[in-house]
């Protein structure tokens, strides 16, 4: 019941609202504006609106049984994310890591746990997880240690992963996040329990000739390290578990730590998710979701599970929600039984004989705290402060490299709102149909700086502007260059533009009597074809004061 | 500065430089031949010389080329071997190695100090193009691709590996017995075991199969079977050798240590194989001196060498279940000590005897999840099985030995939810006190003695089923591992057993980075122990020295 509901939601918003594949992208979820990822911005562009609220008209039976569930049950939601850390080598051997390579390409004897080989920590990891830590505000430990998590798994060469147990590197902390707009907007604070350093396991590929089938293990990415963030149950909606997560990617970028690539695995979500009737304090039974590949799937796995298990609720059947791990399944659009638990998992940890403890300073933590970029919070409440709506900060500060354009444009001077338009329209419409970053265009900030100014100076029309702006971001090249070559300046001296509004006269005596005879209208005509003698350059306001009265002056 | 080393009295005072990098020396023609090149001839009494030392000197002047010596080493080894079984593996490029020795002599090259040097190396070490078990059949035929750090400073200073010894499986065992493949007897009496779990390095050594060796020690398998075949063992300071290459028994207790046949020979290849390694970050940074720089010729030795030298005897050692003929001639080695000097008081650990339950339940703690690996997925014997489950247990099950399972599953017990406090934790808490006690005890002391073992060799099979009497004889050296720091054992007398009595190890233990002084005294000990030589029967007996 809870399944088809779901389903039809989707669908039927989707068949409403073909539109949103061709509207900017600056609402929920718009993570990157990488080729790849651009792809995907586009995908979770057709899913519907996330929120329960949002469902399209039409479904008012459907609409109001969420509504209902979310009056009288309360979800709550906490995060698991691991993030895969973008060090030049794994992270206790000198092996690089490279997604994509051939299968066990990148290996050596510590990643593949021969015998005798030992585990050496990389300080860059280290460094990461103090960055990732500080910029979440967590208190860090200054003396943690690795612990050995046991179990058997084919991609788990050790037997046991390292990881930290009972004194993770950092606790207790907390992360800002500014909902979209179109969804009501507001800001939130999520709790962080902690992060810990880990490694990665490696992959099993399976092999089916047809004629037999064969386990293989892949061990690439056995060794790579990752930062593993646990947050509070603090999230309430799949929305809100989608922007924690879309802001943790955003954090990892800025610092620099990781891609934050989902597709590639690079951030891995698994949500925790259990409701309880609204005023009850006790928590109910927790559910673990998997394979949660966007923030999309985050958002519509949530709000299915929630819908799910307030059904089980209201139908007497509370006892059948168990604690379990659940998987999405993107195609069906729900979430299915992957295992039961069986009691506590037992994992056996104890103290990495094979590894120091791992002892800050506070020198160091200084240095790394000086050292830390403006982090997406800062920066939206800069943005704020510069008087911007918040609908643009949020997609100006939502890619660490569209901010930073748009601050070195507003660096060399130009006017702030100006910029945040030229760079949400056209530029990111340039972007988005030529797969292409903001680092890849062929416009810099300076040239955008120098456009603004010119057309503000009118130097230039907006519409010669715009002409310049696509010339700049294929062939690139300066504007003053392009308006020189191009001999673009604009036409600002009136006795000049006379001279054209005279010859259009002349040549078009019949419109001139139709005009003076009462049709007002061709005025467009006339500035049309003004424009089109002085090749666009005519001073627009110039031009419509002149023609204005020429056409009424001799009436 | 060869003059040293060539003229009479000998030093070894920069044999090794300091900053521990290989050094080479140049071969010039040296008339002058004081040494032969074994100098232990059967019917003598006088101490141990060192063997690596002669054999330097002897490639050095052209007394002997390297394949000579190799060839009679050899010889000897093949001859030996049936009856001790030493060696798991005896590798087929000796000859060629020792070829290349020759080759660069001939050439007035620089050769390293191990130069012509046999050296056996444990199975748990991992060699290049050598099968590496650790005596396990889940090992057998594995070859790993790379060589422990131990044995590339081996190679790097133009030793020659030999071949690989005997152990017990993956070094849990006190006897050599655990062995997947052979047992190794005792070339004392080959109806008794050699100890262990470096039964074999031990065997090799005492039979001059080879001239030094490289074992490993958790709970004492450098320094018991160093008791039991009458050789000297040096257990370093945890972190003082590079662990990288060493299978994993027990991570936080696991040293690399040597064998030799004199203590200037252990000292040598400590010097050899010592120093930071940055594949194992729990090895040390400390400065690696020439260990073998303080060892004085015995002629030229005072007649209180030792004075003023503090030795703590351990209480708790001698008294119950130590051997009478163990304890009387432990007590002979005090007097020698205090003939050369020293002044000996009694010192009491109180936690010597928590000692064992705690390096039990930490050892096999920390085996279960080492030997996790150990899964049949990537390397090892794999069992043919349906599913997955089926693959790990059956390859499990097959590949390991019974003591080992017994301990992964003392192991797995004792990290399991629920009982981690009562078990690890409390080990741990166990292994704090005995570090502290040895703290205290080696402030007001230079160094503490004690018996290596509560007996000397037992017969082969004695204690394969009374697991617990087996464990209870590692009571000696269990908490020098727990505390992390060096020993010597050297042979200091005999008790009865075996066709000519059975040599009896004595245990001396420093601070933490003090094997210089362990083996200066070593040193001394020995070359002043008077009327004990410690050439098994099986050499002196037939089998050309």
């Amino acid at each position: 019941m809870a399944s088809f509901l779901f389903r039809t939601i989707q669908s039927h918003s989707f068949l409403l609202c073909p539109t949103t594949l061709l509207r900017r992208n600056n609402g929920a979820f718009y993570c990157s504006m990488k080729s790849t990822h651009t792809q995907t911005a586009t995908q979770e562009k057709q899913q519907p609106p996330p929120k329960i609220k949002s469902s399209p008209q039409g479904n008012q039976a459907k609409t109001r049984t969420l509504d209902r569930i979310s009056k009288e049950y309360e979800a709550i939601i906490g995060i698991e994310t691991h993030v895969q850390l973008s060090t030049l080598t794994k992270a206790f051997c000198t092996c690089p890591y490279n997604y994509g390579a051939q299968p066990n390409t990148s290996v050596c004897p510590i990643c593949m746990g021969l015998p005798g080989a030992l585990p050496v920590v990389n300080s860059k990891v280290v460094e990461f997880a103090v960055k990732l830590g500080l910029a979440l505000n967590c208190k860090l430990s200054f003396n943690s240690k690795f612990d050995r998590k046991q179990y058997f798994y084919p991609d788990l060469p050790k037997g046991y992963q390292i990881s930290q147990f009972d004194i993770p590197i950092a606790t207790g902390g907390y992360l800002d996040v500014d909902l979209p707009v179109e969804y009501g907007g507001g800001h939130r604070r999520f709790g962080i329990t902690r992060v810990h350093m880990e490694e990665d396991a490696g992959k099993l590929l399976h092999a089916d000739d047809g004629v037999s089938y064969a386990l293989q293990v892949d061990l690439n990415r056995a060794g790579v390290p990752l930062l593993e963030i646990v947050s509070e149950p603090d999230m309430r909606t799949g929305l809100e578990a989608a922007e924690y997560a879309a802001e943790l990617q955003r954090l990892v970028r800025y610092l620099g730590v990781s891609n934050g690539n989902m597709q590639e695995g690079s951030l891995r979500c698994d949500v925790n998710v259990s409701i309880r009737p609204v005023g009850q304090s006790k928590f109910g039974t927790k559910v673990e979701i998997k394979n949660l590949n966007s923030f999309s799937s985050i958002n519509r796995a949530i709000d299915f599970e929630i819908a799910r298990q307030a059904l089980l609720y209201s139908q007497g059947k509370a006892d059948q929600i168990v604690q379990e791990t659940r998987l999405w399944e993107e195609g069906s659009q729900k979430t299915v039984t992957m295992r039961k638990k069986e009691g506590l998992a037992d994992y056996r940890y104890f103290p990495e004989p094979d590894l120091p403890e791992v002892i800050l300073n506070k020198e160091y933590v200084d240095s790394i705290q000086s050292s830390l970029p403006e982090l997406p919070e800062m920066k939206r409440r800069r943005y704020e402060e510069m008087g911007l709506s918040m609908q643009d900060v949020l997609f100006l500060a939502n890619d660490i490299n569209v901010a930073r354009f748009f601050d070195a444009t507003i660096g060399k001077g130009a006017d702030v709102k100006l910029a945040a338009n030229w760079i949400m329209g056209d530029i990111a419409a340039h972007m988005k149909n030529e797969k292409l970053t903001i680092n890849e265009i062929k416009l810099s900030a300076a040239e955008l700086a120098e456009l603004i100014a010119s057309i503000k100076g009118a130097t230039i029309s907006g519409k010669i502007g715009k002409e310049i702006l696509f010339e700049l971001m294929a062939k690139g090249g300066t504007v003053n260059g392009i308006i020189k070559e191009k001999d673009l300046v604009q036409i600002v001296d009136p006795s000049e533009i006379e001279k054209m509004v005279d010859k259009v006269f002349s040549e078009n005596p019949k419109q001139l009597e139709q005009y003076r005879g009462g049709k007002t209208k061709l005025q467009g005509f006339f500035a049309g074809q003004v424009m089109k003698i002085s090749k666009g350059k005519a001073n627009p306001g110039l031009l419509n004061k002149i023609l204005l009265e020429k056409l009424n002056a001799k009436s | 500065m060869l003059s040293t080393l060539h003229h009479p009295p000998r030093r070894l005072s920069r044999f090794f430089p300091a900053n521990n990098k290989p050094r080479h020396f140049h071969t010039k023609p040296v008339l002058s031949s004081s040494q032969p090149v074994t100098d232990q001839s059967p019917s003598s009494t006088s101490p141990p010389e060192s063997q690596i030392l002669s054999i330097h000197h002897s490639l050095l002047s052209r007394e002997v080329t390297a394949t000579q010596l190799a060839e009679t080493y050899l010889s000897r080894l093949k001859l030996a071997e049936p009856q001790l079984k030493s060696f798991i593996h005896v590798s087929n490029n000796v000859l060629k190695e020792a070829q290349s020795i020759d080759d660069k002599i001939k050439r007035n090259e620089n050769v390293g100090p191990l130069a012509g040097v046999l050296v056996g190396v444990k199975d748990n070490i991992c060699t290049v193009d050598m099968p590496s078990t650790a005596g396990s059949r889940v090992l057998e035929n594995y070859r790993p691709p790379f060589d422990a750090t131990a044995v590339k400073k081996v190679k790097e200073f133009d030793g020659i590996v030999v071949g690989k010894t005997n152990l017990d499986e993956f070094g849990m065992g006190s006897t050599t017995e655990s062995s997947s493949f052979q047992v190794t007897a005792n070339p004392w009496d080959i109806s008794r075991v050699p100890g262990g779990s470096s039964g074999g390095s031990a065997a090799a050594v005492s039979a001059r199969q080879c001239v030094v060796s490289l074992g490993s020690d958790t709970g004492g398998s450098v320094r018991q079977p160093a008791s039991f075949c009458g050789v000297v063992g040096l257990k370093p300071t945890y972190g003082r050798v590079s662990r990288y290459g060493l299978i994993a028994y027990a991570s936080s207790l696991d040293v690399i240590g040597c064998f030799g046949s004199s203590v200037a020979d252990t000292g040598i290849l400590l010097s050899a194989i010592s120093g930071h390694d940055r594949l194992d970050a729990t090895s040390s940074k400390q400065e690696v001196p020439d260990f073998t720089s303080q060892l004085i010729s015995a002629s030229l030795l005072e007649s209180k060498p030792l004075k003023g030298l503090k030795v703590g005897v351990i209480r708790e050692t001698l008294e119950n279940r130590v051997d009478s003929g163990v304890k009387s001639t432990v007590l002979g080695a005090v007097s020698h000590l205090e003939e050369l000097g020293c002044t000996l008081s009694e010192v009491s650990l109180p936690s010597f005897s928590l000692g064992l339950p705690a390096y039990y339940i930490l050892a096999s703690s920390e085996s279960s999840s080492n030997l996790s690996r150990y899964d049949g997925v990537r390397y090892g014997n794999q069992a043919a099985a349906e599913d997955l489950n089926a693959l790990y247990g059956d390859s499990r099950a097959k590949g390991f030995g019974s003591e080992v399972k017994m301990r992964i599953l003392m192991g797995t017990y004792a990290l399991s939810a629920g009982y981690y406090d009562a078990y690890y934790k409390r080990a741990q808490q166990v292994r704090t006190l005995i570090q502290k006690s040895f703290k205290t005890a080696l402030d007001e002391n230079d160094i503490l003695i004690s018996p290596a073992a509560p007996s000397a060799a037992y017969k082969i099979g004695e204690k394969k089923n009374d697991p617990l009497a087996m464990y209870s004889g590692d009571i000696m050296t269990v908490n020098v591992n727990l505390a992390g720091l060096p020993a010597l054992v050297l042979p200091c007398g005999f008790v009865e057993g075996g066709p000519v009595g059975l040599p009896v190890g004595l245990q001396m233990i420093g601070a933490a980075f003090d094997e210089g002084k362990l083996l200066k005294v070593g040193h001394i000990f020995e070359q002043t122990l008077q009327g004990c030589r410690f050439v098994p029967p099986l050499i002196a007996d037939g089998i050309p020295q």
